[in-house]
């Protein structure tokens, strides 16, 4: 079966997420895929490609906005209808989880923009796995770094080797059942303030 | 007995969520057995896409919402219940420091009259029809909300038409102030703390509320999903006491100052405290200087705030057919009033003897001074409601008053 390829326009304020979408449709075939980050003006960006389906990341405040030029602007022509089946909750659910929504055109049939639901759903769950790696990434970098000034600080005021100043922060974690970077945060801080006296 | 259930809630940072959040952070959930969670989000799209989900049982709503979903005229559309209101009144419309300079000119000031400032901002569009300009442009925060329809009905009622005389579009709350310094935008209407946001910046100037064009007028309601509310009734009667007793702590202004250093905070407004208070008191700071005293500028609890009037669904549903948001229909419009469920408000709030109307209805703006009524033992001390025209809605009247508005 021969279809016209769809018209897919992606909005999200996030340019890294928006291209890993716009990479993931250009994948999947899609040619004639359109990217906006800021809202503003995106009527008029609606208007002149009458999208089939448009993507849209859930922590956009505009949703309200892009939702009122569907209901009541005369210059969207076609009704848009929310994702591909009002009975298909589940993949809804899916796309809430993720934190995306789509609209389509009304009519259109749901074998055509599920694939690319799924697709931004996976690529949403993804991104977010990404930037929770990344952010662990971060504390833990921080984490071995206050460890290492706390071990510092025991080595010189105690006189004693770093594995010694590293068992001592360890027990001391034990004991009060606290991670060991707290116990090291604590010691520089305390650290810091005896300097300034 | 305390029904014990888990319940999420969906809500906006404005400050007419107020009753919910007083209802955790004061207590009253935990008083009726029930465990409440808040959660804040960031457009009513995502509300009503969680409630569809199941992630939020219950919402913050603005109440033409449940409405519009039920009348299949949202995009994603499920079935709501409205079982009680959040207060009455609570927003202002709020023009940008130029437009108010042109207003001042043709008389409008120094107080908020919806008569005078709106025949101002009248001879202001017709002038620009005139010489060919573009139409000013309006911002609400939701084509279904009190916003846009008491907006509409003060320009119309000021010889303005909101179709055609002006442009009217949708503008998140948070921004509407920057709209308006960058010009992006004329004036607005939105729920407080944002006029006093705008004001504070010196990005506008309030002409007038929504408690002067519609005296304590309906504006958010709970809005339930539907099928929670036939599964789980003992669970929502006890939400609506608890959003009931919360409502009262709300009312008391004993109690202001404290409320409103709650909903300063990060986790619900996260805006100074001193935002939050002309809401409260009605006393606002209108801009350029001019202060301003509106009564009844947002009623939590007094004056059967709490009850899911009827006729309010009627009214919304009047303008939804009006502004042809909706055809006309005996049927649709018994859906639209059925939408609001004051069966369930009695029932949940007879253990606890609320006092209660008689009736599910009322004519409103007929009231020209305070009225008790009700059957209950304690009293139920109705408007003044009037609208700022002098007009009044007879819900058994709803095509008369339909066809008048043509």
């Amino acid at each position: 079966m021969i279809h016209r390829d769809l018209t897919i326009l992606v909005i999200d304020e996030n340019a890294i997420r928006a291209s890993i979408i716009e990479a993931g449709l250009r994948d999947a075939g899609h040619s004639r895929v359109s990217v906006v980050h800021d809202v503003h003006g995106v009527g008029r960006v609606i208007e002149r490609l009458q999208p089939d389906v448009i993507v849209i990341d859930l922590e956009n405040p505009n949703r309200d906005l892009l939702e009122s030029m569907f209901q009541l602007s005369r210059s969207v022509k076609r009704p848009i209808a929310m994702f591909v089946d009002r009975s298909d909750s589940r993949m809804i659910e899916a796309a809430i989880d993720a934190g995306v929504s789509a609209y389509v055109v009304d009519g259109l049939r749901q074998e055509r923009v599920k694939p690319i639901l799924d697709m931004a759903i996976s690529r949403f769950n993804a991104f977010s796995r990404m930037e929770r790696e990344l952010a662990d990434a971060r504390s833990e970098l921080a984490d071995r770094k206050v460890i290492d000034r706390a071990k510092g600080i025991l080595m010189k005021s105690r006189g004693i080797g770093e594995q010694e100043a590293y068992k001592l922060l360890r027990t001391t974690a034990m004991n009060q059942n606290r991670k060991i970077a707290e116990i090291a945060q604590s010691l520089v801080l305390a650290a810091g303030l005896l300097e300034d006296l | 007995m305390a029904a014990t259930a888990d319940v999420t809630l969906g809500f906006m940072p404005l400050f007419d969520s107020a009753v919910l959040v007083a209802a955790i952070e004061k207590g009253f959930v935990g008083d009726e057995g029930l465990s409440v969670h808040l959660v804040r989000e960031t457009s009513w799209a995502n509300i009503r896409d969680r409630i569809a989900v199941g992630h939020f049982q219950a919402a913050h709503m603005l109440a033409p919402m449940p409405i519009a979903s039920n009348l299949g005229l949202t995009p994603l559309s499920l079935e709501l219940v409205a079982p009680l209101a959040l207060g009455l009144g609570g927003n202002a419309v709020t023009v940008s420091q130029d437009l108010w300079r042109r207003m001042t000119a043709e008389n409008a000031g120094p107080g908020t009259d919806p008569s005078a400032n709106g025949a101002a901002l009248r001879r202001i569009v017709e002038r620009r029809r005139a010489s060919g300009e573009p139409p000013l442009r309006f911002a609400v925060v939701h084509p279904f909300s009190g916003h846009n329809y008491e907006l509409r009905y003060w320009l119309a009622g000021c010889g303005i038409d909101p179709e055609k005389h002006v442009e009217i579009v949708v503008v998140p709350p948070p921004l509407m102030a920057d709209a308006l310094s960058t010009g992006a935008i004329d004036g607005f209407c939105v729920g407080e703390p944002w006029n006093s946001v705008a004001v504070a910046s010196h990005a506008g100037r309030i002409a007038t509320t929504k408690a002067s064009i519609w005296r304590l007028s309906p504006e958010k309601v709970l809005g339930v999903s539907a099928r929670f509310a036939s599964e789980n009734r003992p669970a929502l009667d006890a939400l609506l006491r608890a959003l009931y007793r919360s409502s009262m702590w709300c009312g008391e202004s004993a109690n202001h100052e404290e409320l409103a250093a709650l909903m300063s905070t990060p986790a619900y407004l996260d805006l100074p405290r001193e935002r939050l208070m002309p809401i409260l008191t009605g006393r606002l700071t209108l801009g350029g200087g001019a202060t301003g005293y509106i009564p009844e500028f947002f009623v939590p609890h007094a004056k059967g705030a709490t009850f899911p009037w009827q006729s309010h669904a009627l009214w919304f549903y009047s303008q939804m057919v009006r502004w042809g948001h909706t055809p006309h229909s005996a049927a649709l419009a018994e859906r639209a009033r059925d939408t609001y469920r004051p069966d369930i408000y009695r029932q949940a709030l007879r253990p606890i003897a609320a006092p209660m109307p008689g009736a599910n209805m009322k004519v409103e703006g007929a009231l020209t001074v305070a009225a008790p009524v009700g059957a209950s033992e304690k009293g139920l001390v109705l408007g003044p409601d009037g609208f700022f025209d002098g007009r009044i809605f007879d819900p058994d009247r709803l095509d008369d008053y339909v066809a008048s508005q043509r």
